[in-house]
């Protein structure tokens, strides 16, 4: 047994003093099921999977590691899009499904206390009878966990209006890659000294382990208005969202979708959206009613200024949840008319968005690649969804080449590799496109402050970490710890 | 620590580095601490020539904004140079259509205003104290009323520019609001009070400009009528973008703001007094004192009042308002997310100031909130604990330490010595 063995077994040990039986998975075929996470084509089996109950059995796994020097990586449901919850193969993949108690519903002071394998949606289920509910509201929230929220950033369709999971996150119980406890933030904002939780919250597991989280509840609106706009072209679309912008309303939400995620979602759930639209708008007005019938007015006229043929208004909750159903099913919806898709997540300006979806457009062309288009149109978030069949040969390669100058055209005009979906596995190599060498070393001194073993989902977010205790920016050849055979090229 | 001193030769790699370098005078103290010299750099490539030269030479840096509340905090351990960074004051980029803006950190919160305030826009951040700085507005993670709708600085900041203590300059985040690419570097920078970089440039998303507004205020006689005056706002309908309180000596008033369309507001408006009853009345003008903090902030030295921070859940607030009346302190504040400021009068004894700064705290931190002494004359801040428990200090201190690892920036001004 080499050395990276004899540690695991010291942890598995450990593990099996700590927590119930089936609490400690090493069977080869179960510790199988956990290879990837919603990112599928990596893969790897993690050596020990635990399954803690609480987070104390948590921690004392964390402290394990944390002595022997075995990397872990924490899993939530496992939803994520950019394989970071990707396992360790000598390392332990520390799994929160069993650790789903609402601790805390707190009316009085709008929060609620939870666990980190406590499933999205049902946060809002448990504070919907006292008239709240939680804001971030990502397409999977009725399967990912609040854990996962919290190490993605996760964002919504209604993060326009309300924000993603880091304005709705106030505290959090966290363990160190040390194996130690520590409160961060509070239920009162403004906790005295560093925002230690607000570098935490999108840190993709990074950092340390959240145990514990105390969220924001939000008023549930007096009014919703949900319409369904119809337009010819996705520049009309385009037009019509940048003028409801320039009014001054902010929606709480406005979603875009184009002709083929349209024919993909009609095929996969017969959401009867308007026939023959080259795009569709789903914009969702809410708050308080005086205000929201106003708003609803000038956002009706805009549209049709903008070229809009067709406008449904939702009137009751039924047809709500038809008209979004359409949008949310939209990433699986392409498995109808695609056997293979590349989801991208990528931002731009709002106001680039015609050049974009137009170069998206010629991309698509000259590759032959088909290119189905969904996204948070306020918020300049793009979801193209590039599809292809791997049963051709060369397809999948064709396919990636388009996806990553997809990410070249968000960088030129100024926006991001990702907007909720996190770097992990998959955009590491990006980072250095978007970031100078010295802004990625400035980065790495958080890494180092609180995991100066970089063992907590190592390999994850940074192209090439340095170690920690080494001399920023003096990167020059071979990495000393690699010469010496201590280190992988990473 | 630091351990160099400013010889002459480190005087002219100052001044070397950056185009205006002159002596420390009167008005430049950071708290009764007297720096070395002030560097005045014109850009952010200067205040890296400038960050260089200090770390050559082992010297303590303190940056000032444009010193309008040098003096919070504790003081530094020490001020070799004062790094000013109000020559960076230009608004560099307002694009409209994106809700999003450019700024230079030593621009003025008011002039930036102006500029985003030409596109119809503004950035949700209220002036808490005339004449701040962006930087220091973001250093201190200030705040006022319009928090209940907005959230503060950390919820806006999109984009950050710094200089290391070792004069390297990075970036994080962007220009777009929806950015999960790498830490989020901004959020760690905001509250820093300048003890981990020099922030020198800034990018916010913004939000439109009301149509309409309008407060509506009631007299509130004792704890109770308050704390349910505050609850019924929250919990209504009325979407209020702030919910204040202003209170001494027992009593004081409750006041609502709503922000939105015409019609709008006057609908809410209505809703709101529907929910406080007749005692309320309706005005377009914010009640006395406004954002403004409830102490002198021309005062200064000795005549300084003892200006306290209270976080507290909010289900707090009556007892917070109960400690605030035994205490002595008149108090005011964002009740609406349970954020307050209050102050204990100049002159109040040191025995009597930490018997209420104990007290509040207990309520506080009771209700899992803090206090913070955010101002107060030398012998308070020497005589009582400024910041209090602080959670995960350790973890702070680790963070400072690989930022600045000398301890040059800022030292001993925040928590934990830090
Ligand atoms: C159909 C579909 C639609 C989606 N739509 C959206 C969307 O609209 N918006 C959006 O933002 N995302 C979306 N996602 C992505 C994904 O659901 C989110 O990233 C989600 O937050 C992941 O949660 P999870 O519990 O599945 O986390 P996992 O996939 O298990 O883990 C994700 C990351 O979090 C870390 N992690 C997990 N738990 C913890 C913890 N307790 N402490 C610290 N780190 C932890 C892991 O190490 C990993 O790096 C979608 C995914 C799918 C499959
Ligand atoms: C420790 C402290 C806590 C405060 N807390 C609050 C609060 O909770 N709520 C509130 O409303 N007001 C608070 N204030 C008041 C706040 O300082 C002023 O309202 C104003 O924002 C300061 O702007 P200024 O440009 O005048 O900065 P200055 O008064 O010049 O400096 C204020 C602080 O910010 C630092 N600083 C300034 N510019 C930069 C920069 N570019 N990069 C890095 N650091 C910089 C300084 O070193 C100093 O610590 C606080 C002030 C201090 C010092």
């Amino acid at each position: 047994m080499g050395q990276a063995g004899a540690a695991i077994e010291a942890v598995t040990r450990r593990a099996r003093e700590l927590l119930p039986a089936d609490a400690v998975v090493t069977d080869r075929a179960r510790l199988r099921t956990y290879e990837c996470d919603g990112l599928a084509h990596y893969r790897v089996t993690p050596a020990l999977v635990v399954l803690p109950r609480d987070a104390a059995q948590l921690a004392g796994v964390v402290r394990a590691c944390a002595e022997q020097g075995v990397p872990y990586v924490a899993r939530g449901a496992g939803t994520g899009l950019s394989g970071g919850a990707l396992p360790h193969a000598e390392g332990v993949l520390v799994v929160t499904s069993q650790m789903r108690a609402i601790t805390d519903v707190r009316r009085d002071d709008q929060r609620a206390v939870v666990e980190p394998g406590v499933i999205n949606l049902d946060v809002t289920r448990a504070a919907t009878p006292h008239g709240y509910y939680y804001a971030p509201d990502p397409s999977s929230q009725q399967i990912c966990s609040i854990g996962g929220n919290v190490a993605e950033n996760s964002g919504g369709a209604h993060c326009l209006k309300y924000g993603f999971t880091t304005n709705h996150v106030v505290g959090a119980d966290f363990v160190t890659s040390a194996g130690e406890t520590v409160a961060l933030g509070g239920t009162a904002p403004d906790a005295p000294g560093y925002d230690l939780l607000g570098t935490v919250v999108g840190s993709e597991g990074t950092l340390g382990i959240v145990t514990s989280v105390t969220v924001r509840l939000v008023r549930l609106p007096e009014e919703v208005r949900t319409i369904l706009v119809g337009f010819e072209s996705t520049d009309q679309a385009g037009a019509a969202t940048s003028a409801i912008i320039a009014a001054g309303i902010v929606p709480a939400a406005i979603e875009m979708m184009d002709a083929l995620a349209i024919e993909a979602a009609e095929a996969a759930v017969q959401c009867n959206y308007p026939h023959g639209a080259g795009a569709v708008l789903v914009i969702e007005l809410d708050g308080a009613s005086v205000e929201v019938e106003q708003e609803y007015a000038e956002v009706e006229r805009l549209c049709t200024e903008n070229g809009a043929f067709e406008q449904r208004l939702a009137t009751d909750p039924a047809e709500r949840a038809l008209i979004w159903k359409g949008r949310k099913s939209a990433f699986a919806a392409v498995g109808r008319i695609s056997p293979d898709y590349i989801v991208q997540d990528g931002v731009i300006p709002r106001t680039a968005l015609p050049q974009v979806l137009r170069a998206i457009a010629d991309l698509s062309g000259t590759s032959g690649v088909r290119v189905a288009n969904v996204f948070h149109a306020g918020d300049g978030n793009l979801h193209p969804l590039v599809l292809f069949d791997d049963a051709v040969e060369g397809a999948g390669d064709a396919a990636e080449k388009v996806s990553g100058a997809i990410l070249d055209l968000c960088i030129e005009h100024g926006g991001s590799i990702t907007g909720e979906h996190g770097v992990g596995m998959d955009k590491a190599k990006y980072m250095p496109r978007m970031y100078t060498d010295e802004d990625l070393d400035t980065m790495q001194l958080v890494r180092c402050a609180f995991d100066p073993q970089s063992i907590s989902n190592p390999g994850k977010v940074f192209p090439t970490p340095r170690l920690c205790g080494e001399v920023p920016g003096r990167r020059k050849g071979a990495h000393p710890a690699q010469q010496a055979g201590l280190a992988e090229v990473f | 620590m630091a351990t160099g001193t400013l010889d002459t030769t480190a005087r002219e790699a100052l001044a070397s580095a950056c185009q205006d370098v002159q002596d420390a005078g009167e008005t430049d103290g950071v708290d009764g601490v007297r720096p070395g010299l002030v560097a005045r750099p014109a850009d952010t490539a200067q205040v890296a020539e400038v960050l260089k030269a200090a770390a050559a030479h082992g010297l303590t840096v303190v940056p000032r904004g444009r010193g309008t509340k040098l003096s919070w905090g504790l003081p530094p351990a020490s001020a070799d140079v004062l790094l000013d960074v109000s020559a960076l004051d230009e608004v560099l980029d307002h694009a409209a259509g994106d809700l999003i803006v450019v700024t230079q950190a030593g621009a003025r919160l008011a002039d930036l205003q102006e500029v985003v305030a030409r596109g119809g826009q503004r950035l949700a951040i209220d002036e808490t104290v005339p004449g701040a700085s962006v930087g220091g507005t973001l250093a201190t993670n200030t705040s006022g009323p319009r928090r209940v709708a907005t959230g503060t600085a950390r919820d806006l900041l999109i984009g950050i520019t710094v200089v290391r203590a070792d004069g390297v300059i990075a970036k994080a985040g962007g220009r777009v609001v929806k950015n999960v690419a790498g830490y989020d570097l901004g959020k760690l920078l905001v509250g820093s009070a300048g003890t981990l970089a020099v922030i020198t440039d800034a990018t916010f998303r913004l939000h439109p400009l009301a149509a309409a507004h309008r407060w509506v205020s009631m007299p509130v006689p004792g704890v109770a009528e308050a704390h349910a005056a505050v609850q019924a706002v929250v919990h209504g309908q009325a979407v209020p973008s702030a919910v204040e309180v202003d209170w001494a000596e027992g009593r004081g008033a409750v006041s609502v703001l709503l922000e939105g369309r015409e019609e709008g507001v006057a609908g809410r408006t209505a809703t709101v007094r529907g929910l406080l009853g007749d005692a309320s009345t309706e005005s377009d003008d914010a009640p006395a004192g406004g954002a403004a903090y409830p102490w002198d902030l021309a005062a200064t030295g000795d005549r300084r009042a003892t200006a306290l921070k209270l976080t507290f859940a909010l289900s707090g607030l009556a007892d917070v308002l109960a400690a605030a009346t035994d205490s002595g302190a008149v108090l005011r504040g964002s009740a609406g997310v349970g954020v307050a400021y209050a102050a204990l009068a100049t002159g109040t004894p040191l025995e009597d100031v930490r018997t209420a700064v104990d007290r509040l705290r207990r309520v506080c931190t009771g209700h899992g909130g803090s206090l913070v002494v955010v101002d107060a004359p030398s012998a308070v801040k020497d005589g009582v604990d400024v910041w209090g428990p602080v959670p995960a200090l350790d973890l702070m201190r680790r963070v400072k330490d690989q930022f600045d690892p000398d301890h040059r920036l800022s030292p001993a001004r925040y928590v934990g010595g830090i």
